[in-house]
């Protein structure tokens, strides 16, 4: 049997210096001693300011802390958070985008804002997150396959950074692109889906307080399996929904076409919300397991999310709008 | 030594036993080769519970899912492979694999099933059936495990002499069915457009089509 006791004096898995940093810091000496070669040379290497793992600064606590979660929602494990990902554009298996994505480079990084909106164009990550206040959110984060983590995203209003482009009365939709480099995202040589991936959210869900644009994780910056550098955080949706590396955000009136809805529109809805009592063809949506469990739990409506956005589906029939 | 003393005590049935290369090297090396996933995932599981390694990745009950079905279609397919190797290459003895080779499969199948009962729903008889009946890929993965079953029970010889060599055999051409239904439930499972699935497809519709096509060219030699 998998279950394990641990005594106090027992060191975690988590204190144990992982391979990827061990290897990181073998590299980063490798590059220090480049750099040495360089000045020595009289050619200085400017160094990324991006780098996995950076801490970030200043990041305010908000209502959504880790204290406000029920005793059974511990943050899950970082180790489990940034080695069991879903992200196709680095490879169909769990453990692909962590050994995929780590020489995906993320600088410079640039967001085409369009559509129907007062202020459109093209914008730096860093002009579009530096005016923004970061703040720790922990969410809970439930996929359409089953299974669930507690992760405390650091990331900025998604309102407040769309209402900066003053999104007109035409905008009914929010439209979002994830980056298209076959080149540099090895997963989309394989036609898995219509790359880009590409995701919706009528434009109420993405003004509600809950809706943020993820940068980070951990207090540090967004490691590049989990969407580096700027990704959307649905906590009440399925985990597709939130799509990542985004390049690309669009005001519409009509529905925007998302990718899993177009590869199988039975089974992947416009809106998918949480909901337990809409079954999906292939996982039962009445449990979930939580990484790092066993045994299953009960699936929340709207992923336990919903005393807050319950409201913005009034009068609507959730099995006919899955 | 060994075959002195061998020619000693046994009888020229014994020796030529001992000596056939079928029983005492192709054999022990099916039995090796077929035990070796089950063995990495049992060094896996005990790397994780004790030194907390993470080779079943965070999500260890699906790991061993997948791993376990893996291993059950993959061995089956070599199972049904014997056959066209056989008229391909006219070595007759590999037939001799055919019945381990099978027993194998299904050996990773009901380990395979048994983890989903276990550990995936903890025998929670009611999801289970609702994953029968609602879930396609979950039902169509039930027909290849009801088509082994009693396959696997037949298998000694003791089945073969009680029901005669023609309605044994007839029973089991089963085999394709599950064949069929363990390609199906692998396609059916994964999302998007993925390759790997289709391959596992490929390789028993070729196996497939050697049975089709070998008898058909006999018959236009003789004629």
């Amino acid at each position: 049997m998998l279950i394990k006791s641990r005594n106090a004096s027992d060191v975690l898995s988590s204190e144990i210096t992982p391979k990827s940093v061990f290897e990181k810091r073998r590299s980063f000496l490798k590059t220090a001693a480049f750099a040495g070669a360089g000045i020595a040379a009289g050619a200085l290497p400017t160094l990324p300011a991006y780098a996995a793992r950076t801490p970030l600064s200043g990041v305010q606590k908000s209502k959504w802390s880790a204290e406000s979660l029920p005793e059974n929602d511990p943050i899950t494990d970082y180790e489990d958070v940034t080695s069991y990902n879903n992200f196709y554009e680095f490879g169909t298996g769990k453990r692909d985008p962590k050994e995929n994505a780590q020489e995906f480079k993320v600088t410079p990084w640039e967001i085409s804002v369009e559509g129907a909106c007062m202020k459109p164009g093209k914008i730096s990550f860093e002009d579009l997150i530096k005016p923004e206040t970061l703040e720790e959110r922990v969410y809970r984060l439930r996929c359409v396959e089953a299974w669930s983590m507690v992760v405390p995203w650091v990331g900025v209003s998604l309102a407040s950074v769309l209402k900066k482009f003053e999104p007109t009365s035409d905008a009914k939709y929010v439209a979002f692109e994830t980056l298209f480099d076959p080149e540099r995202m090895p997963g989309q040589r394989q036609p898995v889906l219509k790359w880009p991936y590409k995701e919706g959210l009528r434009i109420h869900e993405a003004m509600h307080p809950l809706s943020i644009l993820g940068v980070g994780m951990y207090g540090e910056v967004m490691p590049n399996q989990n969407g580096a550098p700027v990704r959307l955080v649905m906590p009440w949706k399925y985990g597709f929904k939130s799509i990542k590396s985004i390049v690309k955000i669009k005001f519409q009136k009509t529905i925007p076409p998302t990718s899993w809805n177009d590869a199988a529109a039975r089974e992947y809805g416009f809106y998918s919300n949480v909901n337990p009592a809409v079954r999906h063809p292939r996982w039962s949506q009445d449990s979930e397991r939580r990484i790092g469990e066993i045994f299953k739990r009960k699936t929340l409506m709207f992923n336990g999310y919903a005393e807050e956005v319950a409201s913005l589906y009034e009068g609507m029939d959730m099995r006919k709008w899955f | 030594m060994a075959t002195s003393s061998a020619a000693a005590g046994a009888t020229p049935h014994r020796v030529a036993r001992r000596r056939d290369p079928v029983i005492w090297i192709i054999k022990p090396l099916v039995w090796v080769l077929c035990l070796a996933p089950l063995a990495w995932l049992g060094w896996l599981v005990a790397d994780a519970f004790f030194y907390g390694g993470r080779g079943l990745t965070a999500n260890s009950v699906e790991f061993i899912n997948r791993y376990l079905g893996d291993w059950a279609l993959r061995i089956l397919l070599v199972a049904l492979a014997v056959t066209p190797v056989c008229v391909l290459s006219g070595w007759k003895q590999v037939v001799r694999l055919r019945r381990l080779l099978g027993l194998f499969a299904f050996f990773y199948v009901v380990l395979h099933v048994a983890n989903y009962v276990v550990l995936d729903q903890f025998f929670n008889w009611a999801a289970i059936w609702d994953d029968i009946i609602k879930r396609w890929y979950i039902t169509v993965g039930m027909v290849g495990l009801l088509c082994l079953i009693p396959l696997a029970i037949t298998s000694t010889k003791g089945w073969i002499k009680k029901m005669g060599g023609c309605n044994w055999n007839r029973l089991h051409k089963a085999v394709y069915i599950a064949g069929a239904a363990g390609c199906l439930h692998f396609f059916m499972m994964r999302k998007g457009f993925q390759y790997e699935p289709l391959v596992y497809a490929g390789i028993f519709a070729s196996l497939m089509a050697i049975r089709a096509i070998e008898p058909l060219k006999r018959k236009f030699k003789q004629r």
